[in-house]
Formats: C-alpha cells, structure tokens, sequence
C-alpha cells in the first residue's frame, strides 16, 4: 500500500478501522516532507509538533468511535490561512514572522471535521503569480520537473498533493490560481462559486474575486473537502448562504444527457497543440459517455485578461495599505520619519511583483483614472458575466483547457509581466464572472508534463462539476499517474 | 498609454512605496505596456453596461448590535513591531 | 469678531457634522463602542484590521441613519452601498475608511430653523446623511520623539451630515447646529457632546459680494469642539477672506485648523493626499438594500421631535413660541416640564404656565449656575410639582416657594415636610394676622395718625412692618385686607 497515494475516504477507511492510526499516517507525510521539501520548496512551514498532537487527539476520537468525517486525514494549506499560534507569512517578507491570534474559517472548519494540519505551503507572494516564483521563500518546484515551475499561486499546495507530501492541500483561487498549478502538476482543482467558502481569515488579495478551494488526487477527494468546507459564515458578509448539497451524491458519474458547452474563443491561438490534443481527447470521452458537446461562443473572453489586472490590483491595492508597519509585520529599521517608515517598510517588505500591482492598482484608481481604467473593467466585468449567464442558460457546463500551455520553466517569464498575466487566460473569466469551476488532468505533452481541462458550471452547482469530473476519471486514468 | 517617471513617482507617492531613481525608468516602462494591454478595453462599447462590483448579487447581512469580542489587547498588541504602554508606537506624527 | 463686516459681503456657509453612533457595539465588529475605556482595550483583529478579516455591518447602526434621516425629512435610499476612502494615516488601520460614496442611505433633508440674522424661519437644506467608520486616536503630546496609537475608538459608527450651503452667519450656523443636535439627542443615536468629540463639526466658509450667486473659494475649519467655537471660527474666516478680497488677494481653498486659545485659525500643512482618495465599491460588502416596510418599522419607534412637540406644547399647554421652544430644545428638559404640569394637575392645582416659568426660569437658571444639565437636576419633577401646588393653593407665597426652592435645590426632601419643620408655613389664620396688626398700629401711634390724616402712604410702610414682625409668614392679601379694617376701627 503507497500511503502517499491515499485517497482521502480509503485513508479515512484505514483509521476508522484502525489498521493505520493517524499518528503513523502523520509521521510519515512528516517524514517524506523532510526527505522531498528541500527539493521541492512545496512548504513555508511544518508544524510537525501541532501535526502529532492532533493526530494523537484524532486517533483518541477513532478509538472512542466518534470520528468526524476527515477525523486524523493529514492535510496542507496554502500559508495565506490564518492560523491562531502558526506563523502565516503570505510567503512575503511582510509577514514572514507573523503569527495570528485568530483563525481563519476554513482551517478552523478543517479542524473541527478533525484534520490534521501538517504545515502551510509555499505560494507567490500575496497570491500574486502564476509561478510561485514571487515567493519571499523561493519557488516551488514541479514534481513532473524540479526545472519547472508548479504554476501558481497556490504552487506549493499543488506540489505537496502531486509529490504526495500530504493527503491533499487547500489553495486559493483570484485568477486561476487552485486551477492552473492543478493542471501543471497533474492534479484536480477546485474553484467554488464566489461565496460558496468563507473568506474569513484568508489573506485578501482581490477581495471580490478570491475564493477558497481543494486540491487532490481525485474528484471524490475534492467532494469531501469541499464538503467540510463550504457553508455560511456570519463572519463574511459575501458568503452565500445557501444550503449546502450533499456533494458525495453528486459523484454518481452519470452524464447521460448532459449538456457540455465548447466555446471557441478558448481553442484559439495561443494554444499549444498538445492541450489541444489532450483536450478534444476529453471532449471525445464526454461524448463517448453519452453527454452532449455543443459548440458555442463567448465573444467577450478576449477582454478578461485586461479586465482581471484593472480589477485584481485595484482592490489589492487598497487591501494591502494595511502593511504599514504599525500594528503588525514588517517595520523598516531606524526610520527617520513617519513618511519614511511607511514608504521603506512597504519597499523592503513587499516583492517586485506585487509592488507592481499596487502601483498599477493605485494608478487605475487615482483621480482622472478611475472613469477610464476601473469603471470601465467593472462594466466589462458585466458582460463577460452575462455572456457566462447567456452561456450557461443553454448548456449545463462549459469545458475548455485550463491552461494554454504545460508546465514553463523557472525563470522563462520572469522578466515579462505581460507574458505571465496570459498564462490565465481560460481560468481568469471565471473569477470576474463568481462562477465554479475545476481543474481535471486529462493527459501529457511530449515532456510528460501534465495537461489539465477545466469545466466550468453555474453558480452553486458544484455538484454537476463534481458528477462530469467523477465520470471522467472513471474513465480516464491520468488523475493516477505520480511523478514519483 | 504610456506613464512618465513623474507620474510614477507620484503614484509611488499615493501608494506608499519607496523607489529608488533606478528603479523609475524600468516601472514606467513596465507600467506602461500593462496599461496598453488594458486598452484593449476600450474597443468593447459599454454604454449603459452597470458597473458590476461583486461577483455574486446578495444581500448585505447584518449583525445584531451585541458587544462579542473580549479584550484582545495583549495578544494584538504582541504581533506589532513596536509599541510602548499598550499604545502602538510610530515616529512623531507632524500635522 | 472686532468689527462687522462689510454689508457688501456674505458669507456662505456649509456644515459637516460627525455623529458617533450610540450602538451597543462598533459598526463593523463585537467590539463595545464606549468612551474612556484603557488604550487599546477595546479591539479585535476585525477594527484593527489584521490580515483576512472581514466586517460586518451592525444593523442598529443603519437602523439609527433611517432614524435620523426621517428625523431630517430626507430622502432614504432602498439601494445604497458603502466604499473604501483610502489613505494613509497611524490611527486607520486598514489603510481605507468604510464610508459611503455615491450611493448614502440618505440625501435630500432639511431642517427649519429660526435664524436669528433674518428674524425669520429659515429652510436649511441637508445634502446627504452618510454611515462610515471612526479612525483611532494618536497621541502626540509628552512623548518623546514618538507617536502612539490607540485603536479603541475605531470602529466606531459614525454618521456624516452634510448640510448644503444656505447658512449666512455664524449665528444660523449655531442655531442649526442646535437643532441637529436636539434632534439626534432625542433620537439618542448620539449624545451630542462636541467636547468629547462624539458630535464633531467642520465648517466650509467662503464669502462673496452680496447679490452674486457664484460660490468664492472655500477653506475648511477644523477642531471645532463647541458651537460657541464654531461660531467663533466663522467670524473669524468670514473676516479673514474679506480682508484678503478687499487687499485684492486670492482665498485659497485649504483646510485650516482652529485654535481657541488663539482665538485664530492657521492652514494646516499640506494633506497631500486629500484629493486622491480613490474610492471604490468595498468589496467586501454587498450593496446594502432597505426595504420601505424597513423604514416603516423603524419610524414607528421614533419619539415625538422638538417641532412637534414645540407644537404640541403651544396648544395644549397655552405656552408661547418661545418657552415652548425652550422647553423642546432638550427631550429630557421637556420631559421634566410634562411630569412637573401633569404632577400639579394631578394635586388639583393645573397651571403649565407657571411650571413652564419655574423650570425654565428658576431650575434652569439654578443648573446653569452649577454648570448642570436637566438629567442631573437635584429636584425630581415631582417634588417641583408639589411645590407648585403649594403655591397655587396659597400655602406658600413666591418669595417663600424660592426659599424653598433652594433647600430642595442643594439638600433635597419634601418640600410640604420642610415648610413645616422651618415652620414657614403662611399664615392665614385671621386672629392671629389681627394680633400682629394691633401690635405693629401700637408700636407706631404717629404712622396710625398721619394715616387717618390723609397720608395713605405711610400704608406700605406700615404693611412692611407687618411682615417684618410675622417674619414673612403672614399672608400678604390678608394683611391688606386686615390692616385696612383695624386702620379705620382707631379712626
Ligand atoms: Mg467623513
Ligand atoms: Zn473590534
């Protein structure tokens, strides 16, 4: 048995029937992050101490019978969740000691589900990258190739589920961010609809686009996650409130008669002829497993790439003044003044990356701008959503490539912003738009680097993203190949 | 569009961020062709077209009007990088 | 002001009031909203705005702006919605304040009040009532080369009134400044106190050639701690610009701080940023929508208003305008007059109007001596009540009742149980004012004589004397009458 390959519900089996208690289980996630970490850079930190101590309470409750449906599962969550005595960095200098004394909603609903928490994982710093190489803490590294970036933002989550260094991660997701680096490790990613998780306690990078998700081995991983997850939360006035769905029902796989849009505009140029491939192969499957593909068009997906860094930016900026030295993070040494503790601290603790997008922000929301830059995106937000919606009334889901591309190297985009903002292209629509989405391997290019496909469905219906997905990784087998 | 150091600076100024004069050339520049992609925008006519703000329309909730936080001031105060009898310290504020 | 102005000037004059909200708990987290509390003592990740965290917008607090904007006769928006006004400052936190931009959950108001330039009643347009959010407070003075921040206060709910440019002098502004304050004070969703700073106000002043319309160049006066200083910093603004017009000199709009020691105003150095706030929708909260069955409910738990009640009084109690007016100012002091009329009503002896003179005349006078408000009167309405009663029944005469008064005033007690321990109790028994008279007319046989001689003026004379001997207790209409009769028994 590879307990690195665990699914979530066997590994749940295994303890409830206790042939494997959560400790040892623990331990060796424990283990293998201290043998492939150094390489791979998938965690900021470990809390091996807080690890053990859960799974001994959680091997307590399996004993007594009364576990929790992740009760002792060893998890990862992308170090941008604040957790109450662990350090959250936000893989930024900003942060790098900071340590909250609060908890985010998620880790604390992950917790009560009783997982164990193994560590925060490596990510671009304030969620800003599709690399993770604007890390203060350096990249993550692709499994499928150390020389190759994970994508990002949530990079170091993607690696720590690909490399099997934990059971499965929690990432998040403003432009594709849980979607891309899932498909450029080979892994499945969900994006909820807007408001579907709580964003309480999560590190806000644009606040009305961020969004919370799994990252796993499998589709049914990704059910259960999200399961423990999603709800109402009092805390966050953009959280639905909304019944959850039973998600485990949902994994039924029957897409008979199912209703899957292929818009044109994501099979244009710029797509490389391998995802093309590995795409219509998918596309292929859905049909051969009875569902129906219907050709379809969303003329405004050019304008998303522009729209998403007006918007993105804008609010980053703003929800970023709160790094200012004063209360908590980074403070530079000996300011001379007020002025200058704020302009040097801000300098010194922020990276190149995201500096750039507070400028940006700032700018397109500075006076004489705003009519220009923001209002317009907002309004082109508007029909990028309603194109969604007019979309969506014909067909149950949509299905695209996830990424253009497989895989870059480190480095390969580094001095080019406008290059790496492209590499979102097919994810980003679907953040301005709130909608839910997921990531799906659905093969390799010639490098035998992964290719993922997204399918894309309507608000609150994760549940039909979750039926197509399990239906295709019955019939497919690319979710089961490991780099390792 | 493309920005001038001047307006860099400026921007700079807003946000709160030191830059270097080195650093002004290779911002403005980069500035710039983020903000030519942009314009692209305005080749999509959007009269008319509501400002959308969020991403999903809800209603905004409200709490009710009940104190529910404890004093938090020791363990807030400890993550600060300076503070003197339980105040945050910052240098001399000149109005 | 040292000289009036100019009558070819006027002054135009706009008022933004801060309004902090009496809630329970801050606008946007459990924090209590209270003053005066140890630095720092009162706040959560929320207020402090520590990474992730998120608000929550108070419900009370929006049910206090509904409130206050039917109070105003404003328009209440069903769809308003709030933004981030970003800049940098120590004492806000997160780097943007919560405000209300281009949607406030209220505009379009007004207030009517008696301007005291004009003699007239005077319409005074409100552009907009808007919720935001309190910033915290830095402290400067004593410390060394450092600054500290205490975060207590933010969080606090705040309502920005905006009143349109129709004041003209200081004194409209102090009149309207009054009334917004009645009004929120009544509504208590602010306990109006400018010195602690929960009622703040800035002044926007310009002036121009009377009979023009366009707007000159506004500044805006800040520090503004009482009406008496607002009003004080307009005189001198108005005086200020007209000398820079006059010597051919431009106003500069900026924003200049008052200093009532001073008694001067200086512009404060350059707010750099203070025309690039960069408003956005805040993201993390929805559009907020109001329902008029909302409103409805909350107008239904809206106590009776200063004009109303100003009305009501004129009519039922036969007040004139202006006690009616002074009595209205404060809901606490009309409170008082109701329970001291209905409690002598209630002894058999109804006379409002004198209970109107008392309380605005002796208690009123009597507390402003003390520096005291009508909340903490010694006197419960009652006992001034009883009082009242004991006067009109004519147990006690005026000059006793003020006696009485003042013992009430500083010790308390029953005033029926003091006239009777101190014995002051009138005396209208007959025989014995008639025993005093005869003793008095012996004592003073020349008086008696001049008297049945023609000379009626040694009558008050003789009448002080009376009094003099029944130490003020005798019944003055009594003596008259009496005194009259033994006089022309020894004629
Ligand atoms: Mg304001
Ligand atoms: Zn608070």
């Amino acid at each position: 048995m590879e307990l690195s390959r665990l699914s979530l519900a066997h590994a749940a089996d295994l303890l409830r029937k206790r042939s494997l208690s959560s400790v040892e289980l623990t331990r060796f996630f424990l283990t293998r992050i201290e043998q492939k970490n150094p390489e791979l850079n998938a965690y900021i930190t470990v809390d091996e101490e807080g690890a053990l101590a859960a799974a001994q309470a959680a091997d307590a409750r399996l004993a007594r019978g009364d576990g929790t449906p992740l009760t002792g599962l060893p998890l990862a969550v992308k170090d941008l969740f604040c957790t109450h005595g662990l350090r959250t960095t936000c893989a930024s200098k900003m942060l790098h000691t900071f340590c909250p004394p609060y908890e985010s909603t998620v880790t604390r609903r992950l917790k009560e589900a009783g997982a164990v928490l193994l560590g925060k994982t490596n990510m671009d710093e304030f969620a800003m990258g599709s690399s993770n190489e604007t890390s203060f803490f350096g990249p993550a590294r692709n499994p499928w190739n150390p020389a190759r970036t994970p994508g990002g933002s949530s990079g170091g989550s993607a690696v720590a589920v690909a490399a099997g260094l934990c059971l499965a991660a929690i990432g998040t997701d403003t432009g594709g961010s849980i979607r891309q680096p899932a498909a450029m490790t080979g892994i499945t990613g969900l994006k909820p609809t807007y408001g579907r998780i709580s964003r309480f306690g999560m590190i806000a990078f644009a606040s009305s686009l961020d969004q919370a998700g799994p990252m796993t081995r499998s589709v049914a991983d990704a059910a259960l996650l999200l399961q423990s997850m999603a709800g109402h939360d009092p805390l966050d006035s953009t959280s639905i409130d909304a019944v959850v769905p039973s998600y485990a029902e949902a994994l039924t796989a029957h897409v008979q008669g199912l209703r899957i849009g292929i818009p044109a505009e994501y099979f244009a140029e710029g797509l490389t002829d391998a995802v093309r491939d590995a795409v219509e192969r998918a596309i292929t499957t859905f049909r051969a497993l009875g569902a129906q593909c219907i050709p379809l068009s969303l003329p405004s997906t050019p304008y998303a790439i522009p729209t998403y860094y007006v918007i993105a930016p804008a609010e980053a900026s703003s929800n970023l003044a709160r790094y200012d030295g004063v209360r908590f993070g980074y403070r530079c040494e000996n300011p001379k003044d007020l002025q200058d503790m704020y302009a040097r601290s801000r300098a010194e603790g922020f990276g190149a990356e995201v500096k750039r997008r507070i400028m940006l922000g700032t700018y397109v929301l500075s006076s004489g701008y705003y009519d220009a830059y923001y209002r317009k995106a907002q309004k082109v937000r508007r029909l990028i959503a309603d194109d969604f919606q007019t979309a969506l009334a014909q067909v149950d889901l949509l299905l695209t490539p996830t990424t253009p591309e497989t895989a870059f190297l480190i480095g390969e985009k580094n001095n080019d912003p406008v290059r790496m903002y492209l590499s979102d292209i097919f994810t980003i629509n679907v953040n301005l738009a709130g909608l839910p989405a997921i990531s799906l391997p659905c093969g390799f290019d010639a490098n035998s680097l992964p290719i993922g496909l997204q399918l894309i469905g309507r608000p609150l219906q994760e549940s039909t993203l979750l039926t197509a997905g399990q239906a295709f990784q019955q019939a497919t087998d690319w979710h089961l190949r490991s780099p390792v | 569009m493309s920005i001038d150091t001047r307006t860099v600076q400026n921007v700079a100024r807003l946000a709160r961020l030191q830059l270097s004069p080195e650093e002004l050339d290779p911002c403005a520049e980069q500035l710039s062709r983020i903000l030519t992609l942009m314009e692209t925008l305005n080749g999509l006519p959007t009269e008319g077209v509501e400002p959308m703000s969020h991403a999903v329309d809800i209603r905004l909730p409200e709490r009710e009007d009940q104190v529910c936080n404890g004093d938090q001031r020791e363990a807030l105060l400890a993550c600060a990088p300076d503070t003197e009898q339980y105040h945050f310290r910052v240098p001399k504020i000149i109005e | 002001m040292k000289h009036p102005p100019p009558s070819r000037y006027e002054s135009v004059i706009g008022l933004e009031v801060h309004a902090q909200m009496r809630t329970r708990s801050k606008i946007f987290c459990g924090c209590p909203n209270q003053f005066g509390a140890v630095a720092n003592s009162q706040i959560c990740p929320v207020c402090a705005a520590f990474p992730g965290v998120l608000p929550v917008l108070n419900r009370e607090a929006v049910n206090m702006a509904i409130k206050t904007g039917l109070a105003i006769h404003g328009q209440l928006r069903l769809f308003s919605e709030f933004s981030r006004k970003n800049y940098f400052y120590p004492d806000l936190p997160a780097g943007y304040q919560i405000s209300q931009y281009e949607l406030p959950i209220v505009e379009q108001g007004h207030l009517m009040i008696d301007s005291p330039t004009d003699k007239t009643s005077k319409r005074i347009g409100i552009t907009r009532i808007h919720m935001e959010v309190d910033a915290g407070k830095s402290l400067h003075e004593g410390i060394l080369g450092a600054s500290w921040v205490d975060l207590n206060r933010t969080g606090t709910p705040l309502m920005e009134i905006v009143s349109e440019p129709d004041l003209r002098s200081s004194a409209e502004a102090g009149e309207y400044l009054k009334k917004l304050r009645a009004i929120v004070r009544y509504l208590e969703v602010c306990d109006g106190n400018m010195e602690e700073g929960s009622f703040r106000c800035d002044a926007n002043v310009s002036v121009r050639l009377r009979g023009t319309t366009t707007l000159g160049t506004r500044c805006e006066l800040k520090n503004l701690n009482s009406i008496r200083n607002v009003m004080r910093a307009i005189d001198y603004e108005v005086e200020r610009q007209i000398e820079l017009v006059e010597h051919g000199e431009q106003v500069v709009q900026e924003s200049r701080l008052w200093n009532a020691d001073l008694n001067s105003s200086r512009s404060m150095r350059g707010k750099e940023d203070a025309h690039d706030y960069r408003y956005f929708p805040e993201p993390d909260l929805p559009p907020l929508r109001i329902t008029p069955e909302r409103i409805e409910a909350v107008a239904q738990t809206m106590p009776e208003l200063p004009e109303a009640k100003s009305v009501r009084f004129q009519t039922q109690y036969q007040l004139s305008a202006y006690d009616a007016g002074v009595l209205t100012s404060s809901r606490e002091l009309a409170d008082y007059f109701e329970a001291v009329a209905q409690h002598t009503a209630d002894l058999g002896h109804p006379n409002p109007k004198a209970a109107a003179n008392w309380v605005t005349v002796e208690l009123c006078g009597r507390l402003n001596r003390d520096n005291r408000e009508i909340q903490h009167t010694p006197i419960p309405a009652h006992r001034l009540g009883q009082l009242l009663a004991m006067i009109q029944r004519g147990t006690l005469s005026g000059k006793m009742a003020k006696e009485i008064f003042e013992i009430l005033f500083t010790d308390g007690g029953d005033p029926e149980q003091i006239v009777r321990q101190q014995g002051l109790q009138q005396v209208t028994d007959q025989d014995a004012i008639v025993q005093v008279i005869e003793q008095v007319l012996d004592a003073h046989p020349e008086d008696v004589g001049l008297y049945l001689a023609g000379k009626t003026k040694v009558f008050g004379f003789l009448v002080g004397q009376i009094m003099k001997a029944s130490q003020g207790k005798a019944n003055p209409a009594l003596v008259n009458q009496l005194l009259q009769s033994q006089l022309l028994k020894r004629g």
